[in-house]
C-alpha cells in the first residue's frame, strides 16, 4: 500500500469529516439551544440538493445554486420551527423522535411527489473540476479539496459567530438559562427561529454540495443524519467543538476503516475472507467507535457532565 | 368495567373476528393483512415492555427483529439448500419447523440484548436514544456486506416453514399461529406489569431514586426489561420473515425501528393494547392510503404528527379518555 | 451502652477545595432517635449522602450492624435493613399509594416474578399504610395525594423494607405545625422497631423527640449530647447565634 494511497484516503475522510459537520453543527446547536432532537434534519439536507439541482438548471450557475439550497433551507427550516417544532421544546425525547420521525415522511413523500422518484444530478463547474497536484505528487480532485476548505471556513464562521457576536451571546446564553434570557427581554421565540434556520442552512448547503458527488434523490438525507447523530453523540451533545472532533474522528474512521481493516486481516486470514469480513467489520467501525466512547464517556467527548 | 377494562377485553377480539370474517368471506389478502399487523403488533407489545414500562427508548429494536427474521431464513436456507450450518466444527442441519425458528429467534435476539443492553445502560436520555440506534446501525451495515446469506439483496424461501398439524400456507392458519403467539405475549406482558418485578420498574422510570433506596438496583430490572422485549421483537422478525417468506438487511433498518416505535405511540405508550391498537391503525392506513395515493406516506406523517401534537397518549388516550395507563 | 446500629467514623469529604465533611464520626443505637442539626449549608446532605451510599467518601468507614458497608451501593445498604427517605418526596406520582408502599417489601424480598408473593407483600405494605394513617388513600395517585401525606408515604415505603436503621432527611419539611406534631407522634412510636438517624431543622420536634442531638457545622460535628447538653452548649450557642465561643 503506498503512502500517496494513504494521504489520498485521508483527504477524503477529511472532506467528508467536513460535510459531516455542516450537518452536526446545526443537529448539535438545536440540541444544545433548545433540547430538541431533529431527526427531519437530514430532510433539510435533502432539500438543500434538489433546490441546488433545480436552481442549477434553471440559471447554470454553482453559486447561485449554493445560495438558493442554503437560503431555501433555511426559509423550510424557520417555517417548520414555527409551524412544528416550537410545539415540541417541552415535551420529552419521545415525542420529538416521533414528531420529527412524522416530519421526514412529510418532506421525503412530498419531495418524491414533486420531483419524482429519479435521481438528479448537478455538475462540478468547470472552475472546480479536475485534479490539483499537491506536495508529493499526489493528485487530487479540486473540488473535493474546495469541500475541505468550504467546511473550514464554516467552521471558523460558526466559531467566531457564536464566541464574537451578539448572537452568539444569546446563543450561548440561551444554552445556560432560558428564563434568564428571556427575562433579560430577548425574544426568544425568535432567537429559535434563527437558531434553527441556520442550523437548517448549513444542512441544505451540506446537501447541495455533496449533491455535486452523489446523486440528488429522495433518501439521500438519512444515511447522512444518522451519521451526523453519530458525530454530535461522539464530540457531546451541544459542543459545537465536540461536533468538528466527531465529525473528523467518524470522517477518517469510514474512509480508513475501509481500506486499512481489510489489509490487516489478511495478515491474519486468506485473502478471500479477509476482503469479505474486513469490509462488513470496516461498516460497522463508526458505529463501534461510537459505543466505545459512549461507555468510556457517557455524554461524549465534550458534553457536559451529569452533576 | 372501565373504558381501560373494555378495551384491553375488545382489541385482541376485533383483530381475530376481522381475520375471521375475511376468511369466511374468502377475502384471502385481508387475512394476511390482520395477520401482517398481528405481526407488527407483536414487535410492537415487545417494544413496549422496554418503552412503556421501563422508560427505555430504543430506537434500535430492528435488531432484534432482523436477528429473529434472519434466524428464520438462515435456518429455512440452510435446509432448502441441504448444507447444515458449520459453526466451527460443528455442523448443525437447518430446520423448517416454526417452533424450533421461533426458540432460535429467540434465543439470539435475548443474547445479543444482553451486551447491547449493559452497553447502552451506561448513558441515558439522548445517548440512550442514539447507542441504540447506532446498535440497530451495526446489524443493518454487516447484513448488507456480509455476503454469505445474500448480502444487500437478502435471501428467498421458497416454502413457508410448517407447524405439526397445520398447513402454514393457508393465511387463516398461519393467522391463529401468529395470533395465538400474539396473545401469549400480551398476557407475558400483562403479568409483568402485576408482578413485583413490574412494580419496581414501573417506579425506576418515575423516580430511581426511591427504588435504589428500596433495595432494587434499577439498572438490573431495566436490563431484565430490555431483553424480554429484545426477545418478544425478535420472534416477531421470525414471523414476519415466514409471512414474506423473505429477509433482507431492510428487517434491520432504522425505519423500521422507528415505525415500530410509531406502532407503540400511535396505540398508547405503557397500555397493555396501545401496541394492538397502533400496529393495526398502521396496516389499515397503509393498506387504505396506499390505495388512495402512492405517496400515502405524506398522509401517515401528518396524522403521525397529529397525534403527537393533538392526542397525547395516543389511540387508547382519546378512547378510554384518559392521558395515563 | 447500647450497641451501636449504624456508625461512621472518620468520614471525609472535600468537593474541590471545600472541605463538606472533615472527620466525622458518630453513631446511631438500638432504639434511640439521634437527631443531626446544623445550619444551612453544614453538610448534612453529603453526610446522608455518604451514610448511604449514594456519595463516596474520600476517607473514613461507615458501619451497618456491625459489618463495614463503606465500599456498598445505595441499594445493597438497603437490602442490608438501611432505610432513608427523601427531603424532597421521591415518589412513583402516577403509581397508586399501595404501589409506592409496596416498593419497599418488594426490595426487602427481591424484585422477582412472582404474583403470589405480591399478595403477601400487599397485606405488609397495607400494614404500614395503616400504620400511618393513609389506609384509605391506598388506591389514589401519589402525585394526587397532599403535601403532608406525600410525607408520610415516603415514611411508610421506609417502612416496608423492614429496616434496622431509618436515616429520615428533614421528614418535617414543609409541613405546618399540625402536621409536625402528627408527625413528632409517629416517629416516637418507630423507634422501638428501629432506631432513627433524624435530619431535621424543626426545633420543637428534635428537641421533642431526640435522645441525642449531634450539631454538624462547617463539616464538623462541633457536639453531640443529649437535648439539655446540647441547648447549653457554647459551640452551638456560637454556632447559631453568632455568640464568642
Amino acid at each position: 500500500m503506498s503512502a500517496a494511497l494513504i494521504a489520498e484516503q485521508i483527504l477524503n475522510g477529511l472532506q467528508s469529516g467536513m460535510m459531516l459537520f455542516l450537518m452536526a453543527a446545526g443537529l448539535t446547536l438545536v440540541f444544545g439551544v433548545m433540547g430538541l432532537i431533529n431527526l427531519a434534519h437530514g430532510s433539510l439536507y435533502m432539500v438543500g440538493a434538489f433546490l441546488a439541482a433545480s436552481a442549477a438548471a434553471a440559471t447554470g450557475s454553482f453559486l447561485v445554486a449554493l445560495a438558493a439550497a442554503m437560503a431555501g433551507a433555511a426559509l423550510a427550516g424557520a417555517v417548520v420551527e414555527r409551524v412544528v417544532i416550537r410545539r415540541l421544546y417541552d415535551r420529552d425525547h419521545l415525542d420529538q423522535v416521533l414528531a420529527t420521525f412524522a416530519l421526514i415522511l412529510i418532506f421525503s413523500e412530498g419531495t418524491r411527489w414533486v420531483f419524482g422518484s429519479f435521481p438528479l444530478y448537478l455538475d462540478v463547474p468547470d472552475w472546480l473540476s479536475g485534479p490539483v497536484e499537491l506536495p508529493g505528487g499526489i493528485l487530487y480532485p479540486r473540488y473535493r479539496l474546495a469541500l475541505i476548505g468550504a467546511g473550514l471556513a464554516a467552521a471558523a464562521g460558526l466559531g467566531l459567530l457564536v464566541t464574537r457576536t451578539r448572537l452568539g451571546m444569546r446563543i450561548r446564553a440561551g444554552k445556560d438559562d432560558r428564563e434568564m434570557i428571556a427575562a433579560l427581554g430577548v425574544d426568544i421565540g425568535r432567537l429559535y427561529t434563527l437558531v434553527f434556520a441556520l442550523g437548517a442552512g448549513l444542512a441544505g448547503l451540506a446537501g447541495a454540495l455533496v449533491g455535486t458527488i452523489r446523486s440528488v434523490q429522495v433518501g439521500m438525507g438519512e444515511p447522512v443524519l444518522i451519521l451526523a447523530f453519530v458525530t454530535i453523540v461522539i464530540g457531546g451533545i451541544g459542543s459545537i467543538r465536540g461536533a468538528l472532533v466527531g465529525a473528523l474522528l467518524v470522517g477518517l474512521t469510514d474512509t480508513l476503516g475501509g481500506i486499512l481493516l481489510p489489509r490487516a486481516l489478511a495478515l491474519v486470514t486468506d485473502p478471500a475472507t479477509a476482503r469479505t469480513t474486513g469490509a462488513a467489520l470496516a461498516s460497522m467501525a463508526i458505529y463501534a467507535l461510537m459505543a466505545g466512547i459512549l461507555v468510556w464517556r457517557p455524554t461524549g467527548l465534550y458534553g457536559a457532565r451529569p452533576a | 368495567m372501565t373504558a381501560e377494562r373494555w378495551l384491553n377485553a375488545l382489541v385482541l377480539p376485533a383483530l381475530g373476528l376481522v381475520a375471521l370474517a375475511a376468511h369466511l368471506g374468502d377475502a384471502p389478502f385481508t387475512v394476511t393483512l390482520a395477520t401482517r399487523a398481528a405481526i407488527f403488533a407483536l414487535a410492537a407489545v415487545g417494544l413496549n415492555v422496554a418503552l412503556g414500562m421501563g422508560g427505555l427508548v430504543s430506537l434500535g429494536h430492528a435488531a432484534f427483529f432482523g436477528l429473529g427474521g434472519y434466524a428464520m431464513g438462515i435456518l429455512a436456507w440452510h435446509a432448502q439448500t441441504y448444507q447444515p450450518l458449520q459453526i466451527g466444527p460443528l455442523a448443525i442441519a437447518g430446520t423448517t419447523s416454526m417452533p424450533v425458528v421461533w426458540l432460535v429467534a429467540i434465543a439470539a435476539s435475548a443474547l445479543a440484548a444482553v451486551p447491547i443492553g449493559l452497553l447502552a445502560l451506561r448513558t441515558a436520555g439522548v445517548y440512550f436514544i442514539m447507542i441504540t440506534l447506532a446498535f440497530g446501525q451495526m446489524f443493518y451495515f454487516f447484513a448488507i456486506s456480509w455476503p454469505a446469506y445474500g448480502g444487500e439483496d437478502g435471501l428467498s424461501i421458497y416454502v413457508r416453514n410448517g407447524f405439526p398439524g397445520l398447513n402454514t400456507l393457508v393465511p387463516i392458519q398461519f393467522f391463529g399461529l401468529v395470533f395465538g403467539l400474539l396473545c401469549g405475549a400480551c398476557a407475558l406482558a400483562a403479568f409483568l406489569r402485576r408482578s413485583p418485578f413490574g412494580l419496581a420498574l414501573n417506579a425506576a422510570r418515575q423516580s430511581p431514586e426511591r427504588v435504589r433506596a428500596a433495595g432494587i438496583e434499577p439498572d438490573r430490572l431495566r436490563l431484565a426489561a430490555f431483553v424480554v422485549s429484545a426477545a418478544i421483537t425478535g420472534l416477531a422478525g421470525a414471523l414476519f420473515a415466514d409471512l414474506n417468506r423473505f429477509v433482507s438487511p431492510a428487517m434491520f433498518s432504522w425505519q423500521l425501528s422507528g415505525e415500530i416505535m410509531v406502532f407503540v405511540i400511535l396505540g398508547g405508550v405503557g397500555r397493555l393494547m396501545g401496541p394492538v391498537l397502533g400496529a393495526a391503525l398502521f396496516v389499515a392506513m397503509e393498506h387504505v392510503l396506499g390505495g388512495i395515493s402512492p405517496y400515502w406516506h405524506v398522509f401517515l406523517g401528518l396524522v403521525l404528527l397529529a397525534v403527537v401534537l393533538f392526542a397525547r397518549g395516543g389511540i387508547a388516550a382519546l378512547l378510554t379518555g384518559r392521558a395515563h395507563g | 451502652m447500647a450497641e451501636a446500629i449504624l456508625s461512621c467514623a472518620g468520614l471525609t469529604k472535600r468537593f474541590g477545595a471545600l472541605t463538606v465533611s472533615d472527620d466525622v464520626s458518630m453513631d446511631l443505637r438500638e432504639g434511640e432517635i439521634h437527631a443531626l442539626i446544623g445550619p444551612n449549608g453544614a453538610g448534612k446532605s453529603t453526610l446522608v449522602g455518604q451514610l448511604c451510599g449514594a456519595i463516596r467518601p474520600d476517607a473514613g468507614r461507615v458501619r451497618l450492624s456491625g459489618r463495614d458497608v463503606t465500599a456498598l451501593t445505595v441499594p445493597a445498604r438497603a437490602r442490608l435493613g438501611l432505610a432513608r427517605t427523601f427531603q424532597v418526596s421521591r415518589l412513583a406520582g402516577q403509581d397508586t399509594v399501595l404501589e409506592n408502599a409496596l416498593l419497599g417489601a418488594v426490595g426487602a424480598a427481591g424484585a422477582g416474578f412472582g404474583l403470589r408473593r405480591r399478595r403477601d407483600l400487599e397485606a405488609r405494605a397495607r400494614a404500614a399504610l395503616d400504620r400511618i394513617g393513609l389506609a384509605d388513600h391506598a388506591g389514589l395517585r401519589a402525585d394526587d395525594l397532599s403535601h403532608g401525606q406525600r410525607r408520610r408515604l415516603e415514611i411508610a415505603a421506609a417502612l416496608t423494607l423492614d429496616p434496622c436503621a431509618f436515616v429520615m432527611d428533614e421528614p418535617m419539611a414543609g409541613l405546618g405545625p399540625e402536621g409536625s406534631a402528627e408527625l413528632t407522634r409517629l416517629l416516637d412510636g418507630l423507634r422501638a422497631e428501629a432506631p432513627i438517624l433524624l435530619v431535621e431543622h424543626d426545633m420543637d420536634a428534635v428537641f421533642a423527640l431526640a435522645d441525642r442531638i449531634s450539631v454538624l457545622v462547617g463539616g464538623r460535628i462541633v457536639a453531640t449530647g443529649t437535648v439539655a447538653e446540647i441547648r447549653a452548649d457554647r459551640a452551638v450557642r456560637a454556632a447559631y447565634l453568632g455568640e464568642a465561643p
